[in-house]
């Protein structure tokens, strides 16, 4: 099979994915969209297999049937409330399969260096029109895989070029898996999940990026492959470093971040190899990733650079002291007042994952929808650990998505509501974001439960959120706090709505 | 210590200052309870009740006077009373001190304290202990049952087989608690409800309770109610002006005008004038609530039911909490109750008088020899929402105006990042080669399809697309099979890695996302 028809199988499998993202638009075109993306995934790989210069393929068809056993194992047991875990370590992996592919190009061009100083000759050197290389003599130049005469036909400029590619795509494939890996830890609870910063904070980081920027210098420069194994120990160390500065709360964004660097380290990688479909696929990928982080900052009114540097700005200047004191309720009163309520909506957030109440949660809203109930949710844009986190788990607890709204949705018709339940949130619905213009979170867009007529918080105690700052919404005249574990308070308010 | 509640002594009073209820809520707070025999059977609870909750009844005012150590009542203490309170006693009731200054004195001379259930101040955390709040809400409510009872039609509009009925309009004057019970009560009966109150702000829980705001057609700015603790103040005679005309522009069609006019310390205003009266149709009834201070009506006879010689109904009792002696017992009691848990922080039975409580301090006016009246104002203030700045109403040219600038600077943002995108590419251009640029096309077209597919995404999908995304973005998995034919075993086994890696992902990436997907079902 010629390189003719690997490239149309390309242009077919790239179109797909295109199609595959573009179909997420919608709640049923999904499901059709995923498939586009398996048959897309199917083509290239066939193609490529058949393509020339694969050898081994027995070899790969076997790692790829285990490879597959394993992500089955993991697809089908995964908990849906575990999804930001199984995400973050899927990253992990295609970030270490770049700085491996990163490896081998570098491996491949010393190899073939070595055939053009043996045939006497010097890589790289051009011909008589100036920009075409000179190559290998025929019978060395047959003996190489075709990735090996790929390199063998590059001038010098090329060489240099590839270089640069393959240097991006190791640094930014490193940092994509320790990243990955500390995320995975984070949101797994395997690592503490508070910002933590080794002494020097951010001019380590600094520091380490500027010994990138040499290393990778002295390796362009021709300094050998020593300087690559180094560049990316530090790589591998700002990752690192990096993530465990950044606290839970700010996940989505780091998540959807790690997502677009695996995303551009697919792209350099492709660059490296000269093959068109992973510079598309890497492309789609940065971008949707980057579209996604960008989406979340702006729901937490938040400069990416400073989710990045972590942890939440100081106040600019005295906080508005809340006045009023918390009023507990207990599963009796909020049974009463949902029996009087006409119109629910229900606040999820991160501490509904944890108590993994959604079970209960949809019980409930089954139960107050049979009464003829109005019952919606809303969902705030970073409600959970990871993009759309709330929607997943609401939706494998069987409630249909047309009552899940999202904020922009349903934040008007708060004032027209009975009863606003808040189930694990705090600082998205922190009114201190509209009212008072010292408060560290001051003008992120929040739901605005309060303006319903009766408030009902169900959380474990008497803490603040993840930013640390005090929440007046629990103050409010409206406001009564329904304490305890969300999973146990919602059975017990179940057990008295019939 | 022993909280004593006696029997009201004023004629006509049917309320009482302890339920069986209550009763059992102090006991928790370590109290003993006393009652006065008969003292709770005009509110509907028998000696016998209070027996069963624990409260030892004595036969006669003077053993319950010298008996308790905390006298809670409702009125406030004839002067008899007043004598029988003792050095350390605490009376908490009702007590008007701007109107009652020489009792204060007495009680204050004796060394006994008294805190007055209608000085507590009006902010959030004292609301439960707020007496007059709660007994303006029964009035509130009375008033239109009154009302009722005295019209001779139905509230609500009805079609029926014998003709139709058109639908009574009733007029509530001033928002406050009574007025706000009395548009609920009113508008739940089913009639056209007008409210008006001095308080522009006052409109929006109007118009939540289902009653029309009137409004004035008056500039001037007015005072903001909250900032004198939640009440109305006294108004500018243009103002007064401009009210007075409205009013006698609806007289003619109301059916039941309610008023609740009250400023704290003074005289009623006078907002119902003689000839709106006239104006008004035989059959009418007004509900005058603040017969006690006046009358916002001047036809108004307190405490009493006159019919005036056009027809019109005019009532002006006071005792409207009395006459749901059960229900406004039960409240006051609570209110009671509320206060002594201030008072007793230890939950040990003993009163810990805290001056420097701004609700305990507020509602003291006599304590430790002095008279504490009037109170300092509290430290914490009745938040008043601030009016919002609104928003000016743009005209049309100014709209277009506006519309034109953004899309003109929208314009110059896109064409500025287009330029230096532009430039950029450029730039590499002239460094790189051709077979670079070749793909570098191919990305820079990419990206931008990923920007503008992207963007349509469903939010609730973004777990989804992410899922999906990792699966794609496996992709790398082509360079590794391209290299894995390599003649170097470490390229070899590298490569291996990487496939093997790519392919759980790319499994794991789509079987996940379809697992999610086929969960999302529509209802």
């Amino acid at each position: 099979m010629d390189f003719g028809f690997t490239i149309a199988a390309y242009a077919v499998a790239a179109v797909l994915f295109i199609l595959s993202l573009g179909g997420l638009s919608g709640q049923e075109s999904a499901k059709r969209a995923v498939w586009y993306g398996i048959v897309g995934m199917a083509i290239a790989v066939i193609a490529t297999l058949m393509g020339p210069g694969q050898g081994l393929w027995i070899v790969s068809l076997v790692l790829i049937a285990l490879g597959a056993g394993v992500g089955y194992q993991l697809a089908t047991k995964v908990q849906m409330t575990q999804m930001p875990e199984l995400v973050a370590i899927m990253h992990s992996l295609v970030g270490l399969a770049a700085v491996f592919v990163g490896f081998n190009a570098d491996l491949m061009i010393n190899m073939v260096g070595g055939l053009y100083d043996g045939a006497g000759q010097v890589m790289g050197a051009v011909g008589p029109d100036g920009y075409t290389a000179i190559g290998l003599p025929k019978e060395v130049n047959d003996t190489l895989s075709a990735f090996g005469q790929l390199i063998a036909k590059k001038s010098s400029v090329e060489i240099t070029i590839l270089r640069v590619e393959l240097v991006l795509g190791i640094w930014i494939g490193a940092v994509t898996f320790t990243g990955s890996v500390i995320a995975y830890g984070k949101l797994a609870g395997k690592v503490d999940s508070a910002a933590k910063k080794l002494p020097g904070g951010h001019l380590l980081n600094a520091g380490a990026a500027a010994g990138s920027l040499a290393l990778a210098a002295l390796y362009l420069g021709g300094s050998g492959s020593w300087t690559l194994v180094l560049l990316t120990l530090l790589a591998l160390f700002i990752g690192y470093h990096l993530i465990m500065g950044i606290g839970g709360a700010d996940m989505p964004v780091v998540v959807s971040m790690l997502n677009s660097y695996s995303g551009w380290a697919a792209a350099a990688i492709g660059f490296s190899l000269g093959n068109d479909l992973l510079i598309v696929v890497g492309a789609l990928v940065g971008s949707s990733g980057a579209i996604l982080s960008y989406i979340m900052c702006k729901a937490m009114n938040r400069a990416f650079v400073s989710v990045i540097l972590g942890g939440f700005g100081g106040a600019s200047g005295e906080q508005m002291a809340v006045e009023g004191e918390q009023v507990a309720i207990d599963a009796d009163g909020v049974a009463n007042a949902l029996d009087e309520a006409d119109s629910v909506i229900i606040i999820p957030g991160y501490g509904m994952a944890v108590a993994q109440a959604q079970q209960n949660v949809a019980e409930l809203t089954r139960r107050l929808r049979a009464k003829g109930k109005e019952v919606r949710f809303a969902i705030h844009p970073v409600a959970g650990r990871l993009p759309g986190h709330m929607n997943v788990l609401l939706a494998e607890a069987k409630v249909p998505y047309d009552i899940v709204l999202e904020m922009d949705e349903i934040n008007d018709d708060f004032p027209d509501t009975d009863v606003a339940i808040v189930i694990g949130s705090n600082d998205i619905v922190n009114p201190a974001a509209q009212d008072d213009p010292n408060s560290p979170i001051a003008g992120m867009p929040v739901l605005e439960c309060w303006k319903a007529k009766q408030v009902f918080v169900s959380k474990r105690g008497q803490g603040t959120g993840y930013s640390g700052i005090e929440n007046p919404l629990f103050f409010k005249d409206n406001t009564r706090m329904f304490y305890g574990d969300a999973k146990a308070s919602l059975l017990e308010l179940l057990n008295r709505i019939s | 210590m022993k909280i004593g509640t006696p029997k009201e002594v004023e004629s006509g009073e049917a309320r009482v200052a302890m339920t069986p209820d209550s009763a059992k809520q102090l006991q928790k707070l370590g109290y003993d309870c006393m009652i006065e025999s008969g003292a709770g059977a005009a509110a509907g609870f028998a000696d016998a009740l209070y027996k069963e909750a624990g409260v030892e009844v004595v036969e006669g005012a003077d053993a319950l006077w010298q008996g308790a150590d905390v006298i809670a009542k409702v009125r406030p203490p004839t002067k008899a009373e007043a004598q029988k309170l003792d050095a350390g006693k605490l009376l908490i009731s009702f007590f008007y001190p701007a109107q009652n200054e020489e009792l204060m004195k007495q009680s204050a001379d004796q060394g006994a304290s008294v805190i007055a259930m209608d000085m507590v101040p009006r902010i959030s955390r004292a609301q439960k202990m707020d007496a007059l709040s709660s007994m303006a809400n029964i009035a509130g409510y009375r008033a239109v049952i009154e009302a009722g009872n005295n019209f001779g039609r139905f509230f609500t509009g009805q079609v029926t087989a014998a003709g139709k009925v058109p639908p009574a309009k009733v007029l509530i004057v001033g928002a406050g608690v009574a007025g706000l019970a009395a548009i609920g009560t009113s508008t739940s009966l089913g009639a056209i409800t007008y409210a008006f109150d001095v308080r522009p702000e006052v409109a929006e829980q109007v118009e939540s309770m289902g009653a029309e705001f009137v409004y004035l057609d008056f500039d001037e700015e007015q005072q903001d109610g909250s900032a004198s603790g939640g009440y109305a103040s006294v108004s500018s005679p243009e103002f007064r002006e401009a009210q007075l005309a409205k009013f006698r522009e609806l007289a003619p069609e109301m059916d039941i005008v309610i008023t609740t006019a009250l400023i704290p310390n003074r005289e009623a205003p006078e907002l119902w004038t003689k000839d709106m009266v006239e104006a008004m149709k035989p059959g009418s009834v007004i509900v005058d609530l603040a017969a006690e201070k006046g009358g916002n009506c001047k036809l108004t006879v307190k405490d009493e039911k006159i019919v005036t010689d056009n027809g019109v109904t005019i009532i002006g009792y006071t005792d409207f909490p009395s006459r749901m002696a059960t229900q406004s017992s039960t409240l006051y009691a609570t209110n009671i109750r509320h206060m002594m848990t201030d008072l007793t922080p230890e939950k040990d039975g003993q009163v810990n008088h805290d001056m420097e409580d701004d609700v305990i301090r507020g509602a003291t006016i006599a304590h430790a020899k002095e008279v504490t009246f009037p109170p300092p104002p509290p430290k914490v203030q009745a938040i008043a929402a601030k009016p919002k700045e609104k928003a000016k109403e743009l005209t049309p040219e100014e709209k277009r105006a506006q519309e034109i600038a953004a899309f003109k600077a929208q314009t110059k943002s896109q064409v500025t990042l287009i330029a230096i995108g532009a430039v950029l590419v450029l730039a590499v251009g002239l460094v790189a080669p051709a077979s670079f640029m070749q793909h570098f096309i191919v990305f820079i077209l990419s990206v931008f399809i990923g920007f503008q597919v992207i963007w349509n995404v469903a939010h609730s999908l973004h777990t989804p697309l992410m899922a999906v995304t990792n699966a794609i973005s496996s992709i790398i998995i082509l360079g590794a099979l391209i290299q894995i034919g390599s003649s170097s075993i470490l390229i070899t086994l590298l490569a291996a890695l990487g496939i093997f890696m790519a392919s759980i992902n790319i499994f794991g990436g789509f079987l996940v996302t379809r697992r999610m997907l086929a969960m999302f079902q529509k209802s």
